[in-house]
């Protein structure tokens, strides 16, 4: 394997959200006072984990457990996991998450009074391959109700952990779906400044990727912060 | 080309996908120096961040079969979290300067949009003095932010205070 050390190019002004968002309130009390300190990417900036396939088992298929069907809408999405110059990410890991078809998370603080899926738990990994093209099988999430402000609901959503080839590529998200009305409500979604950073949260609908009498197909591709031409000094 | 996509919080349920081992940096077999950080997050209320994924990353020792130099931890309702992992050494800086033994630290919690990023330094440790990313810091008392104190033989710990009085230094990477 080699090692990739040259630092990351600086992130996009209104690219990403504000840690200070006062429409959602969560942030109010979480998000740093004091300007963040720029600092140099050196090699532990610029290097970062490896996770293999042989070592993390991929899970590719989340709307099957023990050989059931989760209740839902059966989904597929395809995608890439490029860099900013368009550069594939080849091998690298996406991590999954998300609530059953109802809108409720098989996780022990979710206490919406929605159904759990016996058949379905909603977490995943997969890795892209030698071209950076990544797929998994899933059921679309339902909305559900959180307690942001009175009668707050999230749009349905993916939730997603990319790792990339360093430190400063981790990648946080979260996928949406074409024409939700819950998204012009959305604190968290919205809090993406530049309208077209925004917008890219959201999968498209492809029909190439659907599969007849069986799935509706989504396209989303991940975008991770591209390199410099020049290695670090040191390296 | 285009932007990287836009990072959003990881939210309260993401230990869907958590593996407790990963708090483990040394159980694929790594030999070294074997310690283990503690921590604590509060926020700008002092109250404990109860469901925050602290992650690591070291880029000494390297990376390596038996080594992953990455790990994470759930916060307990304490806002505790705890690691083991292998105690790093110096690392090439910009230009000719030696980094101090640094560990990398993100902290990705609901109402942070964005991961948080910074780094725990050890205590004691004499590279402190010149380390090129602590030297940005000005401050005495905001330097100290990241000095993991050495409370056992083989244990240091570090109390990250996301808001407020004694703010923690975060980083922009
Ligand atoms: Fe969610």
């Amino acid at each position: 394997m080699t090692i990739e050390t040259a630092p990351f190019r600086p992130v996009t002004d209104g690219s990403q959200p504000a840690n200070n968002t006062p429409s959602y309130g969560s942030t109010l009390l979480r998000h740093p006072k004091q300007a963040a300190l720029r600092i140099p990417h050196t090699i532990t900036e610029a290097t970062g984990p490896a996770f293999t396939a042989a070592r993390f088992a991929a899970i590719p298929d989340l709307s099957v457990m023990n050989g059931r069907q989760a209740q839902g809408e059966r989904i597929i999405v395809r995608g890439r996991v490029v860099d900013e110059s368009g550069r594939a990410i080849p091998h690298t890991m996406i991590e999954i998450w998300q609530a059953n078809a109802a809108g409720r998370y098989d996780h022990p603080g979710d206490q919406h009074d929605a159904p759990l899926d016996p058949n379905f738990h909603g977490n995943g990994r997969v890795f892209t391959d030698a071209e950076g093209w990544y797929q998994f099988i899933s059921i679309k999430p339902g909305a559900y109700p959180w307690r942001d402000h009175y009668n707050a609901w999230r749009p349905n959503h993916i939730h997603y952990s990319l790792f990339g080839d360093g430190f400063a590529q981790r990648l946080i998200t979260q996928m949406y779906f074409p024409g939700d009305p819950l998204l012009a409500l959305d604190p968290i979604y919205l809090s993406v400044p530049d309208t077209a950073a925004r917008e890219r949260l959201i999968a498209t609908f492809d029909l190439d990727i659907t599969s007849p009498e069986w799935a509706l197909g989504y396209r989303f591709d991940f975008v991770l912060r591209g390199r410099n031409a020049t290695p670090l000094e040191s390296a | 080309m285009s932007t990287a996509t836009a990072n959003q919080t990881i939210g309260p349920y993401w230990h869907l996908i958590e593996d407790p081992i990963w708090a483990d940096l040394t159980r694929f077999g790594a030999q070294g120096e074997r310690i283990v950080l503690t921590g604590t997050v509060t926020d700008g209320a002092a109250a404990p961040v109860s469901d925050a994924a602290i992650e690591i990353w070291q880029s000494s020792p390297e990376v390596s079969d038996s080594f992953p130099a990455f790990g994470r931890c759930r916060t307990d309702p304490a806002g505790s979290f705890r690691f083991v992992t292998l105690k790093p050494g110096p690392v090439p800086g910009p230009g000719n300067a030696q980094q101090a033994p640094h560990v990398a630290i993100t902290i990705l919690a609901r109402g942070l949009l964005n991961g948080l990023t910074t780094r725990l330094y050890f205590q004691d440790e004499l590279l402190n003095e010149t380390d090129p990313v602590l030297s940005l810091i000005e401050n005495e008392a905001r330097r100290s932010t990241l000095i993991a104190r050495k409370v056992a033989l083989d244990t240091w710990h570090l109390d990250i205070r996301l808001q407020g009085d004694a703010e923690t230094v975060f980083m922009e990477i």
